[in-house]
């Protein structure tokens, strides 16, 4: 399972600020806004309603800050 | 006053904050390795700053699910005097102990230079030896020391008094260009709503001693061991 983890609208998100600034310094000119987050992959061996609950227990006791960041648990089931 | 100083992987404050604690109380602190699961009895508990388990996913994280941190959330609810300093300051908000967080500084530089701080609430048993509105010279070291709460967390640290040190300038004046790192109306530090858990981005245990020319620090671990007393 992967974990995508984005800061929140609205929160500061310098990185993103930082590859818009090099990217427009390279030329690219034609995109609105840069947004940096990160995936966490996660290999677990549940059936996938209680992979999805283990998942959700680790995200809200670590692996997410909420008052800064939103996150979105995606299946991947090629693995 | 017995203190405890938590130290982490990644910890490089303990031993300052420790020589600043024994020069002020006389009493040498208890060093207390992350693995314990029982803080010693004592009066005081400090978590230094550093860069704990590697800032790895977000400063504080890890070390705020270190084993000793069920005992230190346990006392410190239960009015145990605990400071976070820095590193440590994150390590309270991510444990849940202070409102808000720290995001990266919005100059995306590392900042390492003496700022000065303004006494916001000098009713804290760690500030009462400061004038209210007092100007003090605090070294600052870091790279996510922007503090960031949403609205109704920010009204309610407001409403009860709750923040202690904000960032300004020589004069005192807190405006956008006495602010190093985007702060949240220039916040530098922080007191839970029970007033036991204190939590700066400022180093006092780095303006304790004469080599570094800085001393207003001192006052902070005077009021805090003076009231333990």
């Amino acid at each position: 399972m992967n974990v995508k983890i984005m800061p929140k609208n609205g929160v500061l998100d310098p990185q993103g600020k930082a590859i818009e600034n090099s990217l427009n310094q390279l030329g690219f000119d034609n995109f609105s806004e840069i947004r940096q987050g990160k995936i966490i992959e996660i290999d677990i061996d549940e059936n996938e309603e209680k992979a999805l609950n283990i998942v959700e227990e680790m995200c809200k006791k670590l692996l997410v800050n909420l008052i800064i960041e939103d996150y979105e648990i995606i299946f991947d089931r090629e693995k | 006053m017995k203190a405890s100083i938590i130290v982490f992987p990644g910890s490089n404050c303990d031993r300052d904050i420790a020589v600043s604690i024994k020069k002020i109380t006389n009493l040498e602190p208890i060093m207390v390795w992350h693995k314990e699961t029982v803080v010693p009895e004592s009066d005081l508990i400090v978590i230094p700053g550093g860069f704990t388990f590697g800032d790895y996913l977000r400063c504080g994280s890890i070390a705020a699910n270190s084993p000793i941190m069920t005992d230190i959330i346990k006392k410190a609810m239960k009015g145990l005097p605990t400071l976070g300093i820095c590193n440590g300051f994150q390590i309270l908000t991510e444990s849940g102990l202070l409102p808000g967080t720290l995001i990266r500084n919005d100059c995306l530089n590392f900042l390492c230079k003496t700022v000065s701080i303004r006494v916001e609430n000098n009713q804290t048993n760690f500030s009462n030896k400061y004038k209210q509105k007092e100007i003090i010279d605090i070294p600052i070291a870091h790279n996510e020391g922007n503090f960031f709460a949403n609205e109704n967390t920010l009204k309610k640290i407001k409403d009860s008094n709750q923040i202690v040190f904000k960032y300004c300038d020589k004069n005192g004046e807190i405006n956008e260009n006495s602010n190093p790192n985007g702060s949240i109306e220039n916040i530098a530090g922080i007191i839970n709503e029970k007033g036991n858990v204190l939590g700066m981005m400022p180093h006092p245990e780095r303006a304790t001693c004469e080599i570094t020319k800085l001393k207003d620090g001192e006052n902070l671990f005077k009021s805090i061991s003076e009231f333990l007393l």
